[in-house]
């Protein structure tokens, strides 16, 4: 019973789903890592509707030391790749959620989004689908898995700097 | 008005001995000079034969610029052809890979080859009854490749029809695809894992050089490599080490560690680092592959196999291999100051799923868009594309190491920390662009 009266409401799902992408946006990368479970993975497959991430590659499949390793790399001085920064830009339709189990806690939401990386004179437009498995722990939201599908995944791309 | 077309002792002089001229890099009629002879000369690396399993199995690649498509013949033979219909020019094989059932159709008149290039059928043959179709060059189809070679199941080819034999031109340097292939127990490799594509705003010479450039890691990478390290070292004690610390922390090895490595260098532009140790050497075992090696080869020689590891082979002129984690890299030239790189990783036959995993994990930790190591390496690119425009000094420096007697036809072992196998190239380069 417990459980279903701290159920998340579809509308705290998606203002979750929401912050995370504003986090990023605003590069407050310490707080975005803080929404992810210890076991938590970020992906972004390489092929249209890739299932495995394990004997196919990736653009990314992180864990939480990798994810790591790279924001701390971002606040570096001599990361030279940063000189000057990268900024992002997110634009995303209103997440849906697809599937809840109240019992377990566990959530999914999908959210089409725009996204923009610039650097210096030049930014780049990328599109695609994320979905969050959004878990409960301790009373609140955590990030399980993000998939992050761009619609164009098997394109030749240059840097890919920040997260989508 | 012509520069270097047509003038082979301009081109001959952008090469000194410790330093060649920005042109190489900048200059849009050297660039085209380089597909027209460069890449006609040389054995460019076109495919592997895993990826055409069956007949009419293709795929699409370039060599240089030219379009070309590697397929299965009836015979069970690989076959490269160029990817033109002979009627009006039409690619026809478009998709990155697939099967062409009975024939290659060109989409936009149906004339129909065979896997072999030769015509098969052209609807309304009563319009050439009268005409000399056959003496034309149309009649031949789409045209073979004017030499092909498959190694070990690796496809090489080249565009002229005259010229240096495949095994004149590699040499020993083969040495090191047997190695990598000779990895799997049964001494075969597939394609496997995809292609991860990386447009690099440069000349596709800057990411060759880079290969064997081994005082810059510690330097560009120090912002990805040493925070692994700073992060493996957070890791709780006793725990097994991070497979991105694994593979990241070589990275930040001494110059000590790359002097004593060596570089080796073979005739024709080809070489590798890592002569008796590299960043590859002390990776964890993976459970049952060496018993596995062992039974295949005996101890001794699985040894052999496996305690040599080597970094990066260069292949002149753009591709390269890493014998250790069972991946390639082909830097395909696009335009004078742009490069598409394209990351391929093969299974072992029958060895473990472990080792696939890790080529994978490699290949996206160091060499993807998405990779912190990447990063790192194309800003420098893309800050000497830009800079080279400089005409404070036209020469880029390559004489660290250098000694008075170096030829374009040594093979040598040289200091890992030398320059020489980037002087190796442009001697090659040289060889294949102003040829005798």
């Amino acid at each position: 019973m417990s459980a279903t009266v701290n159920a998340p409401s579809d509308e705290a799902l998606s203002r979750f789903v929401t912050r995370e992408a504003r986090l990023i946006d605003e590069q407050r990368f310490d707080e975005w890592l803080d929404m992810f479970t210890p076991d938590a993975r970020y992906w972004m497959p390489l092929e249209y509707g890739q299932t495995d991430p394990i004997l196919h590659n990736n653009l990314f499949y992180d864990d939480l030391v990798l994810l790591r390793i790279r924001v701390e790399r971002l606040k570096g001085n001599k990361t030279y790749s940063q000189k000057p920064k990268s900024r992002c830009h997110h634009v995303m339709q209103a997440p849906s959620v697809e599937s809840r189990d109240d019992e377990t806690g566990t959530y999914e939401t999908w959210t089409p989004f725009h996204y923009l990386e610039t650097r210096m004179d030049e930014q780049v437009l990328f599109a695609g689908w994320s979905r969050h498995t959004l878990v409960l722990r301790d009373g609140g939201l955590k990030i399980k898995l993000k998939r992050v599908d761009l619609v164009n995944c098997d394109s030749a791309f240059g840097n890919i700097q920040l997260f989508m | 008005m012509s520069r270097y077309r047509g003038h082979p002792d301009a081109i001959r002089a952008l090469v000194r001995e410790g330093e060649v001229h920005r042109d190489v890099y900048t200059d849009p009629e050297l660039f085209a000079v380089e597909m027209e002879t460069l890449f006609h000369n040389t054995w460019v690396y076109v495919g592997h034969a895993s990826q055409v399993p069956k007949t009419a199995d293709f795929i699409t690649t370039t060599i240089g610029l030219a379009p070309v498509v590697m397929t299965r013949h009836s015979d069970g033979s690989i076959r490269v052809l160029h990817n033109r219909c002979p009627h009006k020019g039409t690619r026809v094989a478009n998709e990155a890979c697939g099967n062409a059932g009975r024939f290659f159709r060109c989409p936009y008149h149906a004339w129909a080859f065979r896997t072999d290039g030769s015509i098969a059928a052209i609807p309304l043959p009563n319009g050439y009854e009268h005409t000399d179709f056959k003496s034309s060059p149309a009649a031949k189809g789409m045209t073979p490749v004017a030499a092909v070679h498959v190694y070990r199941d690796f496809v090489f080819a080249r565009l002229a029809e005259d010229g240096i034999g495949f095994e004149d031109y590699f040499g020993d340097s083969l040495s090191s695809l047997d190695n990598m292939i000779d990895r799997s127990p049964v001494g075969k490799l597939e394609v496997a894992g995809g292609v991860l594509r990386y447009m690099h705003r440069c000349n596709w010479k800057m990411l060759v050089e880079n290969l064997t450039d081994t005082t810059h890691p510690m330097v560009a990478h120090e912002s990805s490599a040493g925070m692994a390290v700073a992060i493996g070292k957070q890791q709780p004690e006793g725990a097994p080490k991070h497979p991105a610390v694994e593979i990241y922390a070589p990275f930040m090895s001494p110059y000590e560690f790359y002097e004593g490595m060596g570089i080796r260098v073979w005739p024709n532009g080809h070489g590798h680092t890592g002569v008796s140790h590299s960043i590859h050497s002390d990776y964890s075992a993976i459970p049952g592959y060496f018993d596995q090696m062992v039974a295949a080869y005996g101890e001794d020689r699985a040894k052999e196999i496996l305690g040599t590891n080597r970094h990066n082979t260069v292949y002149f002129p753009n591709m390269t291999m890493k014998g250790p984690i069972q991946a390639m890299r082909i830097f395909k030239p696009v335009a004078v100051d742009k490069t598409l790189v394209e990351s391929w990783t093969f299974r072992l036959v029958d060895a473990p799923d472990k080792l696939l995993e890790r080529t994978l994990l490699y290949s996206r930790l160091i060499n993807a868009p998405t990779s912190p190591v990447g990063h790192d390496d194309l800003e420098m690119y893309e800050r000497a594309q830009d800079s080279l425009s400089s005409d404070a000094n036209p020469w880029v420096n390559m004489q660290r190491l250098v000694e008075p007697t170096e030829t374009a036809d040594d093979t040598a072992i040289v200091n890992g920390t030398s320059e020489r196998q980037m002087r190796n190239q442009f001697r090659a380069w040289t060889r294949f662009m102003v040829p005798a």
